[in-house]
């Protein structure tokens, strides 16, 4: 076997060495009648040629975004990585390192941990945040908890632009820590009023922006009752290149900013490893979850980095911890650092133009189609329509002609009464080509 | 067999280190800023070109300020990296002995595979019958998983280690929420030597946890657990193979007398590398188990990160499984997402614990591993891996003390710091030498149930030429440290990239984020 480096004379010599008969005698802490007597019931080894088939089959069963027009959004988005990023992360000295727990040897982890931490706290306007969660519904779930240890309170209110799937993720906790939590109606139009709601009860306030629906919302009225009622708003995006050309949370009042950093730097990969990205205020620091980089310097005085205030967490607080992730998302969140280093704010705010222009451009296109309504007051690079019939049957219709059209609001809320609702998403990948073949098909089958 | 003779001795150390350069580099060793200092507001490494006019539809949330991210060229962005990378310790590099973390081999087939655009250019919500190849890859990955277990479904969804416990709790908790228990059984025992997440995902949903002792053996005790084991108890987690490297004999004792008592079995199963292949977690009575599929199936670490953890499930458990549920039928597949739709088929989630299906880049890479090894390379490695903990045990025996006594170990040798008693050398002193020597440390004061705990795993991945050389540079620091050398490691480490960090300065005054130097113009008012 390839990976397996001992010869029989290696593996006899050393049993020999440990003074064992067999290798089974190293086994004798296990029950002897629970032991396999045969192996079990799976075909044995292959080679890389052989492996490299059976996964090339099954890979070439499935419709990659690149190959076709791609309009899939809602919570994870099509965009072109440098080929400087995957050369960068597969670096082995990243790739097939840990934790950075001997900080003397994990420079090189902790340098750019720091740097991402710096990035999405920029980013976000915020003052501080960690070295990522597993994904921004993770990290929203995480953000809910945290608001609870915060105000010592257990009432969350979500937003009806919130996606639904991040909004599943922190009613499953609630219901299983015994947690309150109000879910506002599917909000399509970014027209709920959420204030009167807020009472002296609410630990925090989840509003997405951009929302699911793909409206952006202001959060500054929001945050003020928020904070009159001593509560915390959470604010959320799926879509992180939006920062580049709207106004931060941070600068609207938000006290928790979390949200999925996919889309600089990471691959859709089927919806996993993402990057969570959290942040927050300085004051709520020792209340957050996950892993924290600081700056320190070392024996001779020179500036380095060190995993710090582990105080919260799991290994060292164990049932007090502030959270029990261990694992996070470090390879990814270097995709993340690296791309955004390649933009830096230029590439950033660029990039973010032009998918917002590209989404222009496909709205304006799809108003004209006979049958399709454009809902939204307003928009990043994705929005949601109204169709003249359900949306499933026509995604499908489209997928069979090779155009991923978008998602149906159906599928992650079927029992919304928004079966005719489709949400698309225009990135910079997207060309006029792409645009054109899916008003042509869309008018075929509406 | 390498001597201190052999190796640089403390004087040419010092000497080493009291040479200066103009710049601050030492050869291949590069200082690297950060990147904030390095790069300019308007600088790029992307070629974007601006679209044609537009009025922004954005409900006026313009931007106002700007970004402030500095960028940097594309030269520039592969140097920086390039240099951070150099200061790391990989795998790659050399054996990397983290006790409990399975640092092993990652095949860069693994990696390839991942890449294939089949399935890692597809959307997690793009329809259905786009990728079906994507649904069959997972639907075998579970069986795999089933097989390797015994166990009779799976939950593929979490997105790592500690992700999977919390689902697999909640499973639990479901249950009992069913069986109408759930006011009564609120405690979860967890030994003293358990992963720190476990007790962190117990507390996290609620439940009160109430710890079980160790025994002198290293093991948990069935007496033990039945004198706690009453109506107020909802589950026992267990690790096994434990975290002293020994397998729980009694398990299968432990697990019966939880299930009379009305209550589940969750097994940690992070050192379920130690037994693939020779024992099922199925076979011992276990409710739940996740698995570490970047421990035991070799998906890269990444320096923290991602991992993915699904959850193996008991018949007890399986109808709990959260949401998207998978379904075969006959050559299709489809994924169950809603609630009301998995109640029509009998099924009742407890929810859902992540937004789409989970982690399929690391599905990818650990079939590919498992498609490589096969039945026989799988139970090879368990073998090879409990092989290469025991001969680094006996390598070490006659210098350092086991603090269960001379006996078999699994796949991790465990000793404890009795052996440095008045040598003034701690653990950290002694693990911070092993840099110097050019390798990382093994895992320290893990478990907190044993003194000055050092936990070695050496993996399978070691040839018996790394583990000669490993012990024997293990057993001339262990000579030093007991011939009283003690500058050897409290000065330690000299050689590596930085000395010892000062971590309480961090802890006290967190600086975690860059800040830009105060503008000239502000700094002269």
């Amino acid at each position: 076997m390839r990976y397996l480096p001992h010869t029989d004379t290696d593996r006899s010599d050393m049993l020999a060495a440990i003074g064992a008969g067999a290798i089974d005698d190293l086994f004798t802490g296990v029950p002897a009648e629970k032991m396999l007597k045969d192996p079990v019931n799976l075909p044995r080894r292959k080679s890389e040629l052989e492996v490299a088939r059976i996964l090339g089959g099954l890979a070439a069963k499935n419709i990659p975004a690149s190959t076709v027009p791609f309009f899939v959004g809602a919570g994870a988005y099509k965009h072109h990585v440098p080929a400087t990023v995957d050369h960068l992360i597969q670096r082995s000295e990243f790739l097939t390192s840990y934790t950075p727990y001997q900080p003397e040897i994990a420079q090189g982890t902790l340098q750019y941990l720091f740097e991402f931490q710096t990035q999405v706290a920029t980013l976000t306007g915020m003052d501080v945040a960690n070295a990522s969660m597993y994904d921004g519904s993770t990290a929203c779930g995480e953000a809910v908890l945290m608001a609870h240890r915060v105000t010592k309170r257990n009432k969350a209110i979500l937003s009806g632009g919130l996606h639904p799937h991040y909004a599943e993720v922190v009613e499953t906790l609630s219901h299983m820590a015994n947690d309150r939590v109000t879910r506002l109606p599917a909000d399509v139009k970014a027209a709920e009023d959420i204030v009167p709601l807020i009472d002296s009860d609410t630990s925090c306030v989840v509003v997405q922006t951009p929302d699911f629906f793909g409206n952006l919302r202001n959060l500054k009225a929001i945050a003020d009752a928020c904070h009159a009622k001593g509560a915390l708003l959470i604010a959320v995006f799926t879509e992180v290149v939006s920062l580049g050309l709207i106004t931060p949370p941070g600068a609207m009042g938000a006290d928790i900013v979390v949200g999925e950093g996919q889309s600089i730097g990471n691959a859709l990969n089927f919806g996993g490893p993402y990057v969570g990205l959290f942040a927050t205020k300085s004051q709520y620091v020792r209340q957050m979850p996950g892993r924290l980089c600081g700056e320190t310097v070392d024996a001779e005085g020179r500036r380095g980095f060190v995993l710090t205030l582990s105080t919260r967490e799991q290994h060292i607080r164990r049932d007090k911890a502030t959270s029990n992730i261990c694992t996070n998302s470090g390879l990814c969140s270097l995709a993340f650092t690296v791309h955004m280093t390649l933009l830096g704010s230029e590439g950033l705010s660029r990039l973010a133009r032009i998918n917002h222009a590209n989404a222009i451009k496909l709205a304006d296109m799809l108003a004209g189609v006979k049958g399709v309504d454009v809902l939204n007051p307003s928009f990043f690079n994705e929005f949601t329509v109204k169709l003249n019939k359900p949306a499933a049957p026509v995604v499908e219709k489209l997928a069979a002609k090779k155009i991923l059209a978008g998602v149906p609001v159906s599928r992650l809320w079927p029992d919304a009464g928004l079966d005719d609702h489709l949400i698309l998403a225009s990135t910079e990948v997207n060309t006029d080509d792409d645009r054109a073949a899916l008003v042509a098909a869309l008018k075929e089958v509406l | 067999m390498l001597n201190r003779q052999g190796r640089p001795s403390q004087a040419g150390d010092s000497g080493l280190h009291s040479i200066k350069t103009f710049t601050g580099n030492r050869a291949l060793e590069q200082v690297e800023p950060l990147l904030f200092e390095i790069g300019r507001l308007e600088a790029t490494g992307v070629d974007l070109d601006e679209p044609a006019a537009f009025t922004p539809r954005l409900g006026g949330l313009v931007r106002k300020d700007g970004i402030g991210l500095p960028g940097l060229s594309e030269p520039e962005t592969m140097r920086h990296f390039v240099r951070l990378s150099q200061k790391n310790y990989a795998i790659d590099t050399g054996i990397f002995p983290l006790g409990s973390c399975t640092m092993k081999h990652n095949p860069r087939l693994n990696e390839a595979m991942a890449r294939l655009p089949g399935f890692a250019d597809i959307h997690p919500l793009q329809p259905q019958s786009t990728v079906q190849g994507a649904l069959d890859l997972i639907a075998q990955l579970k069986d795999w998983l089933k097989e390797l277990t015994g166990m009779p479904d799976v939950d593929m969804t979490p997105k790592a280690g500690a992700h999977g416990e919390l689902s697999g709790m909640m499973a639990i908790k479901a249950a009992i929420i069913a069986k109408g228990e759930a006011a009564t059984r609120t405690v979860v025992l967890v030994p003293e030597s358990a992963h720190g997440t476990n007790p962190a995902t117990a507390a996290l949903i609620g439940f009160t946890v109430k710890p079980v002792p160790a025994r002198e053996n290293g093991l948990v005790h069935v007496d033990d657990v039945k004198a706690l084991l009453g109506p107020d108890i909802a589950a026992i987690m267990l690790t096994n193979p434990n975290t002293c490297g020994l397998f729980e004999k009694d398990i299968v004792a432990i697990a019966d007398a939880v299930h009379a008592a009305g209550a589940f079995f969750y097994c940690d199963g992070a050192n379920f590398n130690a037994i693939v292949g020779k024992v099922r977690p199925g076979d011992l009575g276990v409710d739940a188990m996740h698995i570490n599929l970047h421990k035991t199936f070799s998906t890269p670490h990444g320096g923290g990160g991602p991992g993915a953890g699904p959850v193996v499930l008991s018949d007890r458990l399986a109808a709990f499984a959260p949401l998207p549920l998978l379904e075969k039928n006959g050559n299709s597949f489809a994924l169950c997402e809603s609630e009301k739709t998995a109640e029509a088929r009998g099924a009742h989630p407890y929810g859902r614990i992540t937004a789409f299906q989970g982690q399929m880049g690391m599905f990818v890479r650990a079939f590919a591993y498992m498609l490589s090894h096969g039945a026989d390379g799988m139970r090879q490695a368990s073998e090879d891996a409990v092989l290469n903990a025991n001969y680094i045990r006996a390598g070490l025996r006659d210098l350092m003390s086991q603090p269960f006594g001379d006996k078999p170990c699994m796949h991790e040798a465990l000793f404890d710091d009795q052996w440095l008693k008045e040598t003034g050398v701690t653990t950290l002193d002694f693990a911070k030498a092993m840099i110097d020597e050019g390798f990382h440390p093994m895992t320290m004061y893990f478990p907190l149930v044993v003194h000055g705990a050092m936990l070695i795993e050496p993996t399978e991945s070691e040839s018996k030429a790394s583990l000669d050389l490993f012990v024997a540079a293990l057993r001339d620091l262990a000579m030093a440290a007991k011939a009283g050398d003690t500058e050897r490691f409290t000065q330690a480490p000299r050689l590596a990239p930085r000395r010892r960090l000062d971590e309480t300065l961090a802890a006290r005054k967190p600086v975690l984020k860059w800040v830009p130097p105060t503008p000239l113009s502000e700094a002269a008012e």
